[in-house]
């Protein structure tokens, strides 16, 4: 089998994998949703209250914000 | 945290982007009009000498508006949305300040690098990467220091959480990096031959084939990591905050973004469509086209959705209107490029105004609108003045509108028939018209383009003086502005 055909079947296997992996992610998302897991909802906040001093959506390291604040 | 409370955003470098972005986006647009011009009155190719070719042009105008308008646009948002998303301040660190001073002072000598050579005629003959290998490297030490300002601003964040559009702009990094590093492989012929010729010259380290394929693989994904990933990463934050609508399904927009990343790479090849590519790669390039609408539309669906009981505001709000048709026009778009992606149809749309006419709908009708939007929206916020003129912006909105719909009406005619009469053949198979036939043909679709690019760059220039006059003699505002932006 020479190099062009390899990469043909390459690029097919890659988009199977690639086509199975996104339905995966789909699931993936819903499930863990469906089991309290994640809220993915709630993200869509950090556009509406992006104030510098509005309580974050999921907090960063509080040490991190403390110490820069004690500066 | 006592030092928190008087802790501001700091939009110095989202300012400076945003002064570029408006000059280069006039100018821009002033040459994309002149060439526009040429094509239908051939005469003004000798307004200035070699300068004022269409050929020294049209690399200016295609480098002006998409390094020069649209990747300010897209510095300017990030230095503005990425502090907000993240919750911390430029102030808070001076290294990050000084790399986004650094990375806009050489960005302004890259642009006007890039400027001079190009009217001086020095070109790689690539499309989309006509820059010359000096300017290709300080283009990487620009990229570099963008990144470490998204990745440091990152660092410092106080929100955990990534926002979506924070996403996007990652993506536009790490894309612009990585194919631009694969296209540039050039060898500077001076050097490589010990002294024989320009200094400026280079050829690309790839040959025939090759170097087609790996300059589509740029060239199309130029159009996805900079005029559709940074822009959606826009959309993705002015519309939720200007609506004050969280975005309508943040579980469709994570998908549709990993759905955009995995097919958007692998499309570029549809520009090679019936040439010496290998045919699995051709026929690859339109399925994975055609495979686009889903995530593009599941973008732009998602924004439409996000106005859900809340479209009143697109009768009050000339910055939803703006916004909401952007993001119909990123449908249109979408759809449009599958379709000519599509073997049979790029039988006849290959090489025709057909293809301008579709770029142009998406730059012009979501590209530049999203960016005006973005900054509209912005200058409030950073000047701290209302926005000048209301009026001023819904004449700018129907007359920029106008000419979008005048603009791909014209081209979608004048691409199809020429597609049509370049495959023409009588009863005995020989060609029923010469090219200078489609030439006579095609002029009053060309008089129409250039009037559509008058009436855009009228409607750039209200968005300047409206920017230039927020910016000095607007109303000051005692407090920022939630979601909605005040206009006078």
């Amino acid at each position: 089998m020479d190099i062009r055909n390899l990469q043909g079947y390459a690029s097919f296997f890659m988009t199977i994998f690639l086509v199975i992996f996104l339905y995966g992610y789909i699931i993936h998302l819903y499930r863990s949703e469906k089991k309290g897991e994640k809220d993915y909802e709630k993200y869509g906040n950090i556009a509406l209250d992006d104030e510098i001093d509005s309580t974050p959506v999921e907090s960063g390291s509080e040490h991190q914000s403390e110490k820069r604040g004690a500066k | 945290m006592q030092s928190n409370a008087a802790l501001e955003y700091d939009y110095t470098v989202a300012k400076l982007f945003t002064y570029t972005a408006i000059l280069f986006g006039l100018i821009g647009m002033l040459i994309g009009t002149l060439i526009a011009s040429q094509m239908a009155f051939p005469e003004l190719n000798y307004l200035f000498g070699e300068y004022g070719t269409f050929s020294r042009l049209r690399p200016l105008h295609t480098n002006v508006v998409i390094f020069g308008f649209t990747v300010s646009g897209v510095f300017a948002t990030f230095y503005y949305l990425g502090q907000r998303v993240l919750k911390v301040s430029m102030a808070e660190s001076k290294f990050l300040m000084f790399i986004g001073k650094l990375q806009f002072v050489l960005y302004v000598i890259l642009a006007l690098g890039m400027v001079v050579s190009l009217l001086m005629g020095y070109s790689t003959s690539k499309e989309y990467a006509q820059m010359e290998w000096p300017l290709d490297l300080l283009t990487v030490v620009v990229w570099v220091l963008w990144g470490i300002s998204i990745f440091g601003l990152i660092g410092i964040r106080r929100e955990k959480s990534l926002y979506i559009s924070l996403w996007y702009y990652i993506a536009c990094f790490l894309g612009v990096a990585m194919l631009y590093l694969f296209n540039n492989m050039e060898v500077p012929t001076y050097l490589a031959s010990g002294g024989l010729g320009s200094i400026m010259h280079s050829v690309s380290m790839y040959s025939g084939t090759n170097d087609a394929l790996v300059q589509w693989w740029w060239g199309h994904n130029a159009v996805a990591f900079v005029f559709t990933v940074p822009i959606v990463a826009m959309i993705y934050y002015f519309l939720p905050k200007e609506s004050g609508q969280a975005i309508y399904s943040y579980k469709l927009s994570l998908l549709s973004f990993w759905g955009l990343m995995f097919v958007y790479l692998w499309a570029g090849s549809h520009h090679l469509l019936y040439s010496t590519v290998p045919d699995w790669m051709q026929t690859m390039g339109s399925v994975f086209s055609v495979v686009l609408i889903l995530p593009s539309w599941g973008s732009a669906i998602n924004m439409l959705l996000t106005m859900k009981g809340e479209w009143n505001q697109l009768t009050e709000n000339p910055l939803i209107k703006f916004m909401v048709l952007a993001s119909t026009f990123y449908m249109l778009s979408t759809l449009e490029g599958p379709i000519q992606a599509i073997k049979s149809v790029n039988a006849i749309a290959h090489f025709t105004d057909w293809i301008p006419g579709h770029v142009h709908d998406g730059v012009l009708g979501w590209v530049a609108f999203m960016i005006m939007s973005g900054l509209f929206h912005m200058a409030p916020r950073m000047y701290k003045r209302e926005i000048y003129s209301k009026k001023l912006m819904e004449a700018q909105f129907w007359i920029q509108t106008t000419a979008v719909v005048l603009y791909f009406t014209s081209m979608w005619i004048a691409g199809i028939t020429q597609g049509m009469m370049w495959r023409a053949v009588d009863e005995y198979g020989n060609l029923m018209y010469s090219f200078i036939d489609t030439v006579a043909v095609l002029h009053p679709y060309y008089a129409i383009r250039a009037l559509a690019g008058v009436l855009y760059v009228t409607g750039f220039v209200m968005f300047a003086y409206n920017m230039i006059k927020t910016m000095s003699s607007s109303r000051e505002l005692t407090e920022e502005p939630q979601f909605r932006s005040p206009m006078a």
